[in-house]
């Protein structure tokens, strides 16, 4: 337990803590645009520039690899957008190429840069599953910045998010400019994925950004409090997730986040009060129940009657 | 045969076998399926090996039809359950991809499944296992895998190609003259997961995705006609992973990274060229279509 609690580790914990309540919130944005799996495929998009900016550095510098990664990240969603808007293929399948031909790039670029022997390779592999544990104090810094710097947006533009989603006519007819928040949109969920990379690795980032949101559907209704509770399971999964994978040497920190997470999107989904299946299955036999009265009680007058 | 025999021969017959199921896939709108679904595969596979030790044959078939249905039955049944379809395939396949890659790092760790081969898979080392196979003789297990396998979808389309193309374009009509619409759907996903799992070796969970859903893309911007573009795919696909192959020698580079790479370069072709659906005509066109 002694290692467990070394300062490096606290400090880990704590950007975890924030990158998982950024994403959590970011998700619920996603989610309510319809666009879960676009985080899925931006997520992969951004591994060949992450490679690329190590590859011009020639070592591992967190804030290019983070920049690298969003400019990739970036024109996976330009290649997406054009793709769907100028040719007959529909959006699901411009994802899906996006995604894997992006990613296959990124594993030609990690492949060379491996089998050019470079000493510093290791932060590469990383990349794929993450290794919050391997990340260092400086990098654990500009995480925990920019996951702050996300969710004060989210936060501070709450009423303007809702609008944005739920009833964008209205909000142009304020003036409030769809334009600029759906560049605002983009901007903070490519900032949420590249920092998260390091931490939950390319392939399962997108999970975190996923499943806090849907569990939190199953809590309440308004969108402000949907968000806080995603943002708590996102925390939640987050640092559960990482203190389990340090547990063992050399386990990848993402999927353990993912299992946190997908815990408690079951807890959510048995015990939530919205919906949840012990809520529904109670207001089910209550139905019956009323119904099984009611019929007696038109029985018995029938009866009386007669 | 040569060494690099085997591998163009495997890559091709993933190329072709994707790019038939592919077609389906994209016209049915279920390019984000496939993605879950080669993910899940990786789960059944590794359970299938934790089971029987054995890392080849009809046990991991097995696995991976039983967990690409799985995949399709959590996600429709969590749909049911009020959430939405993008999400619910978001939740499904991160977390039983998961639970497989946890399962590979902490007990099937080893020289034969590791984390790095479930995800680009070592199209490299399949000439060397080698399977002994009557009338043929030796022949490599992912190639003969392969084989059976595009057999089975070859036989599948051709004998049902009618069935497939109603249910396709319109599963109403399908289901108003009889036809088991959700039986051919449950068949199409079994075909889906196993052909995910005979190119698992050769091209990794999710490079595959690259072979199924870009040459079918790209061979619907070529044609209308579903004959058409089930040929233009498969031979797309074989072309990707041709020219792939090569492109990694030359760049000494991951031979399943650069197939899927080069399917890309294929449909970003057919984007700027198609004579119907490309960009370049579109900008040459308007002035015809004024007349």
């Amino acid at each position: 337990m002694e290692i467990l609690w070394s300062a490096n580790l606290q400090w880990v914990l704590v950007s975890m803590l924030f990158l998982g309540m950024a994403a959590g919130t970011i998700g619920c944005l996603s989610y309510w645009k319809r666009q879960s799996l676009m985080s899925d495929a931006l997520s992969h998009a951004a591994l060949p520039g992450g490679v690329v900016a190590f590859m011009l550095l020639g070592e591992k510098q967190l804030p290019a690899m983070i920049a690298g990664a969003a400019v990739s990240s970036l024109l996976g969603a330009f290649f997406i957008q054009m793709i769907r808007s100028s040719s007959r293929i529909k959006e699901d399948t411009a994802m899906g190429m996006v995604l894997s031909v992006f990613f296959g790039l990124g594993i030609m670029l990690v492949t060379m840069v491996n089998r050019t022997g470079n000493g510093n390779q290791s932060g590469l592999d990383s990349f794929i599953f993450g290794q919050a544990a391997s990340m260092v104090r400086k990098d654990v810094f500009t995480m925990l910045a920019l996951a702050a710097l996300v969710l004060l947006v989210v936060f501070l533009a709450c009423k303007e998010w809702k609008l944005f989603l739920f009833d964008p006519a209205f909000a142009a007819g304020l003036g409030l400019s769809m334009r600029l928040m759906n560049s605002v949109y983009l901007a903070v969920l490519v900032l949420v994925i590249v920092i998260g990379i390091q931490a939950v690795g390319v392939i399962l980032m997108a999970a975190l950004l996923i499943i806090p949101p849907a569990s939190a559907r199953y809590w309440t209704k308004s969108f402000r409090s949907m968000l806080a509770v995603a943002g708590l399971f996102g925390g939640g999964a987050g640092v559960s997730g990482t203190l389990f994978s340090s547990m063992g040497a050399g386990w990848p920190t993402g999927p353990f986040i993912v299992l946190a997470a997908s815990f408690l999107f079951l807890i959510s989904l048995v015990f939530g009060v919205e919906k949840g299946l012990l809520v529904r299955a109670f207001q089910l036999w209550i139905q019956r129940r009323r119904l099984a009265e009611s019929e007696t009680a038109i029985i018995g007058t029938g009866v009386k009657r007669g | 045969m040569s060494y690099s025999g085997w591998i163009l021969l495997t890559a091709s017959l993933v190329g072709v076998s994707c790019g038939m199921i592919g077609v389906f896939l994209i016209l049915r709108r279920m390019a984000m399926m496939a993605d879950a679904i080669s993910h899940t595969v990786l789960l059944g596979i590794v359970i299938a090996y934790l089971v029987t030790r054995e890392l080849a044959g009809v046990h991991m078939l097995v696995g991976a039809v039983v967990a690409g249905l799985l995949t399709t039955l959590l996600v429709q049944w969590f749909q049911g359950r009020g959430v939405q379809q993008d999400a619910a395939i978001g939740v499904v396949f991160t977390t039983l991809f998961s639970i497989g890659v946890i399962l590979i790092a902490a007990k099937a760790g080893n020289a034969h499944l590791d984390v790095q081969h479930a995800l680009m898979g070592e199209i490299a080392f399949v000439p060397w296992e080698l399977v002994e196979v009557p009338l043929i003789g030796e022949i490599p297990q992912a190639t003969f895998t392969l084989l059976v396998v595009l057999a089975v979808i070859l036989l599948a389309v051709l004998a049902f190609y009618k069935e497939w193309k109603i249910t396709t374009f319109d599963p109403e009509l399908a289901a108003s003259i009889g036809i088991p619409v959700a039986f051919m759907h449950y068949l199409f996903m079994g075909l889906v997961s196993v052909t995910t799992v005979a190119s698992f070796d050769a091209v990794g969970a999710i490079l595959v995705v690259a072979m199924l859903i870009t040459p079918a893309a790209s061979a619907y911007l070529w044609t209308d006609r579903l004959a058409v573009m089930l040929a233009l795919s498969s031979a797309f696909g074989a072309a990707s992973a041709v020219i792939g192959y090569y492109l990694a020698v030359w760049l000494d580079t991951s031979i399943s990274g650069s197939m899927a790479f080069t399917s890309g370069l294929v449909f970003l072709f057919s984007l700027l060229c198609s004579p119907k659906h490309g960009l370049l005509a579109r900008l040459v066109r308007p002035a015809l279509r004024n007349k």
